[in-house]
């Protein structure tokens, strides 16, 4: 690690690993370390008794909870995270506990063993809808009174549904449906050759069927050169879909895409600039 | 009431203070019953916009329910639409009492990410500026606190001390109060030499003079003492359990501190001391954080003395955009401008939780990266969230005025708790 970020006992991960192991057993599905910490994905009925073990235990002795922060995959069969951050104070250590889960089963609350946890969970709550069962108090926390919504999903509008404003002539605040002057534009810096998921202006019309007798754009290597040994290549019959972005990318591509952005909605024959 | 009553009003004061006497051990027909007042939002002693619901039986608070969020803005949602350094700024805005240290925890956070090394200088002038921000919220802090429990004077002398230091920023980084200085890599600029030999003059003289004098008004003045000492007495097991960090923790006995255990950039260098309350009550932590004062002036004085010349960004062109000279001669440092400031550049996928020793405790960023050039989250861990939660078992018991004591001395910024 060349960066100068903050230097907790890093080279106790590989111990941390094999006794949280030790002490968690079957409840633990996964332990990694990626980036110099450390990540246990931990069954999700089973996290109170993980989490007080990790508290409990002589050589993991995590104190301190310090966030819990939800995290959104859409794309996922279960699509939240709920990663908790705990910290131990005597071994001077860190540790991300990862569950999962999605908008109905609930997660077992761990109030019970930090109660700094109460807050913490219903900003999960608020913000992504994840349901803590044994919370004693689980309200929305941080969002409108009475606001509906999740606004921290992946597929909430970054400009909301609501909004808010004085009305004079009812003297008081008064909700109506968000109007805005000009739409929320978000601009996708991609290289178009890193995985942007838009077509670029003027590549719209390789997508399209071609007109009766237009001339056929030919890619690089089915255009015949002079000097080239004579040869002669079939063109591909109405094969222009290899210049459509999107329609033909290739699995390797696919799996390296970067999540969908639901404020990003490829539209045919719109580029980003329009 | 020991004397029976003799005049004809006696019964009915009686009846009104509901109290008993060994003839008549009930209370007659008074029904006591506990009441709820609403604190805030909008009220000098909450420190921003707090709403506090309390139920109090006579003066004595039986329960708080604080409701945050009225200062909520999406900051999360936000970057989430930004590239990492459009991002950069909203850090400023959410404790705007020390935009620097929030700023902190997020370039390390991206830098860890990005496991890009940061010239040695850049490091010192980060550890400078942050210390620097400490001393500048300690000042607000400090002067609020002895403001909520009734002292004038002093906070308007700390604030002579917070003037300085935003002069000081506005030198270095161009603004008073959002700075956005420090950059993954490194700072955005180099400071004037100048600058440099003022803030060490101003270590060695002014603040000093105007903050002993302050300080020396209050820290042993009765008045002070009788509304602090033994109020919201934390232990050190609670401090634990409810996530306390920072001044807070370290009022209650628990010597843990970021910079000492955990040390970043070149916290690891640097002599300083940490202070440790005894008994854990607001009287602690206000003392907890005028001891700081003086340790950051010790660390600025030293990094003052250490401080190597050199680059104060990494040279890396494809994380940290070159300087304008450069752009005028270079194609390539045009190209590599262009790119940082439309597209950005790409941190590598992966996850991370760094904090950082903030002035008011643990200020943690969460960042999980997709290997884009955005965040695909950016969770914030605000030290007054877990602070504040404690405000309902830290306040049961005392007297209704004990509240602003204990929010003062929680130092709380609802930029940061709400973001």
């Amino acid at each position: 690690m060349r960066a100068p970020a903050p230097a907790f006992a890093a080279d106790r991960n590989g111990e941390t690993i094999e006794r949280a192991q030790a002490a968690l057993g079957g409840d633990l599905l996964e332990a990694r370390e990626r980036v110099g910490e450390v990540q246990l994905w931990v069954q999700r009925d089973r996290l109170v008794q993980a989490v007080t073990a990790l508290r409990d235990t002589p050589g993991l002795e995590y104190q301190q909870l310090m966030e819990i922060a939800g995290v959104d995959y859409p794309e996922r069969a279960e699509r939240f995270e709920v990663v908790y951050c705990l910290l131990s104070l005597t071994r001077n250590h860190r540790i991300h506990v990862h569950v999962t889960t999605d908008d109905v089963q609930p997660v077992p609350s761990v109030t019970s063993v930090w109660p700094v946890a109460g807050w913490l969970e219903r900003e999960v709550f608020d913000l992504y809808g994840v349901l803590f069962a044994g919370n004693p108090d689980l309200r929305r926390i941080l969002t409108d009174y009475g606001f509906t919504g999740h606004p921290l999903r992946k597929d909430f509008p970054m400009t909301g549904y609501v909004e808010l404003r004085y009305s004079e002539e009812e003297k008081r605040v008064v909700y109506q449906p968000v109007s805005l002057q000009q739409d929320f534009r978000n601009f996708d810096f991609m290289s178009p050759w890193e995985g942007a998921e838009y077509v670029l202006p003027g590549d719209e019309k390789a997508a399209l069927p071609q007109a009766k007798g237009a001339p056929t754009p030919l890619s690089a290597d089915t255009v015949q050169k002079a000097d080239a040994t004579k040869t002669p290549v079939a063109a591909p019959a109405g094969d222009s879909g290899s210049y459509a972005k999107g329609t033909n990318v290739s699995a390797d591509a696919r799996a390296n895409a970067k999540p969908a952005d639901p404020n990003v909605v490829p539209t045919q024959g719109k580029g980003q600039n329009q | 009431m020991s004397e029976p009553a003799t005049t004809t009003m006696d019964p009915y004061i009686e009846e009104l203070l509901g109290e008993t006497s060994a003839a008549h051990p009930d209370t007659g027909d008074v029904t006591i019953q506990n009441y709820t007042i609403n604190f805030g939002p909008q009220h000098p002693a909450a420190h921003g916009v707090l709403r506090l619901v309390m139920e109090l039986d006579g003066e004595l608070i039986e329960r708080i329910d604080p409701h945050v969020g009225l200062l909520h803005r999406g900051t999360e949602k936000l970057i989430e639409a930004k590239t990492y350094a459009q991002a950069l700024p909203y850090f400023d805005r959410l404790d705007y009492c020390s935009p620097m240290c929030m700023e902190h925890s997020f370039v390390l956070a991206v830098e860890k990410l990005l496991d890009i090394e940061v010239p040695v200088r850049a490091q010192y002038l980060r550890v400078f500026f942050a210390e620097l921000t400490r001393i500048c919220n300690h000042m607000l802090n400090l002067g609020s606190h002895v403001m909520d429990v009734g002292a004038m004077t002093p906070n308007l002398w700390l604030f002579e001390i917070r003037e300085d230091c935003m002069n000081f920023f506005e030198r270095a980084s161009g603004a008073r109060m959002h700075h956005n200085y420090m950059r993954p890599g490194g700072v955005h600029q180099d400071v004037p030499l100048k600058l440099l030999t003022d803030i060490d003059d101003w270590l060695d003289t002014r603040l000093p003079r105007l903050f002993e004098d302050a300080i020396s008004l209050v820290a042993d003045n009765r008045i002070f003492k009788q509304r602090n000492v033994d109020i919201a007495t934390v232990s050190r097991d609670d401090a634990i359990a409810w996530g306390f960090s920072g001044p807070m923790i370290r009022a209650a006995g628990i010597p843990w501190d970021l910079r000492k255990s955990q040390p970043y950039d070149v916290y690891d260098r640097m002599e300083f001391d940490v202070p440790v309350g005894t008994r854990g009550d607001c009287y602690d932590r206000f003392m907890v954080r005028v001891e700081e004062v003086r340790q950051s002036a010790r660390i600025m004085k030293q990094c003052l003395a250490q401080m190597p010349e050199g680059p104060i960004a990494s040279l890396d062109r494809k994380v940290v955009p070159p300087k304008r000279a450069e752009m005028k001669q270079s194609m390539e440092a045009l190209i590599h401008h262009f790119k940082l400031y439309t597209e950005g550049f790409h941190v590598p996928a992966g996850e991370v939780y760094v904090a950082t020793e903030s002035p008011k405790g643990e200020f943690g960023v969460y960042l999980v990266a997709d290997g884009s050039n955005k965040p695909y989250r950016c969770k914030i861990r605000p030290t007054a969230f877990s602070h504040l939660q404690a405000m309902d078992f830290m306040s049961r018991g005392h007297m209704l005025a004990d509240t602003t004591a204990i929010l003062g001395a929680m130092d709380i910024v609802f930029g940061e708790c709400d973001r």
